[in-house]
């Protein structure tokens, strides 16, 4: 069974899916994911599917999975590079991609990974309901 | 439907691995090319494909898939045969109903492939398996 590599560039993990893929590697993919993410640390994913001409509901439930999985782990995954076809394929097959945020390619994947980043509080990953405007700016006298 | 006629043989592909489910997705990829299928129709038969192969093989417990060319006079087609001698489908309306599975799936293989082709035909009966009939026509 082929893998598909996963790649650390800074503080994103990218996964270029190049090949056609058997459903076994597609759940290796998975768990090769949770287990980088928890060894990096990273807090964003990348999957790149220019390379895949189609997208099936069991891809399409990786993809899901994966999201969630990242986010449990305290990063957000972006899937980059959908094709036209696949894209009017996947919602005529009834395929909502729950939960999924897209971009068209790596480097607006990587532009709202930064963004998302960018908004969140604090780093510890929590959200702790505090109002926070104004935090770390020089206290007024 | 009547003036159908087939063009070539029809190629077969056993479906007892999960590889075999790549071969099916290859071979009719390659098919769809070859009968100038659009792009969108190449991936809509493609995908319904790899749904219907799955399906043979982990509901079905394996099978066969067959893949002929056919030509109506006006214009070419493609019909892939999925059949496998498992269990069968015992009600066959709540197997067509979106998000229903047996199988621990998204329940979207059997209503979503039948979405994406052209004509579908499933004739199926408990203890005598399956056998999914798909067109997709050339526009």
């Amino acid at each position: 069974m082929e893998r598909v590599p996963v790649l650390k560039i800074g503080d994103i993990l990218l996964v270029s899916i190049q090949v056609d893929m058997q459903d076994q590697t597609a759940l290796a993919l998975q768990e090769d994911l949770a287990d980088r993410i928890v060894a990096t640390g990273c807090h964003g994913v990348i999957i790149d599917i220019t390379g895949l001409d189609i997208v099936d509901s069991f891809v399409g439930r990786m993809l899901s999975s994966i999201a969630s999985i990242s986010r449990v782990l305290d990063a957000e995954t972006v899937v980059v590079g959908m094709r036209p076809a696949v894209a009017i394929t996947l919602v005529e097959l009834g395929l909502s991609l729950d939960g999924i945020r897209t971009a068209l390619n790596v480097e607006r994947g990587m532009e709202l990974l930064a963004l998302a980043r960018a908004a969140e509080p604090d780093d510890t990953g929590f959200d702790l309901g505090l109002d926070l405007d104004g935090f770390g700016s020089p206290a007024t006298p | 439907m009547t003036a159908e006629v087939e063009l070539g043989e029809p190629q077969a592909v056993p479906i007892s691995a999960d590889e075999d489910v790549v071969r099916v997705r290859q071979l009719v990829r390659t098919v769809a090319v070859a009968t100038k299928l659009s792009l969108v129709d190449q991936t809509k038969l493609v995908t319904a494909a790899s749904e219907l192969a799955r399906n043979t093989l982990v509901y079905g417990g394996g099978g066969g898939a067959e893949v002929t060319v056919l030509d109506s006079g006006r214009r070419k087609g493609i019909r892939i045969v999925f059949a496998d001698d498992g269990p069968g489908i015992a009600d066959l309306d709540l197997a067509l109903t979106d998000g229903y599975t047996t199988g621990g799936g998204l329940g979207l293989g059997l209503s979503g492939a039948r979405r994406l082709v052209d004509e579908f035909e499933i004739d199926t009966a408990v203890g005598r398996g399956t056998r999914i009939t798909v067109t997709k026509w050339a526009r």
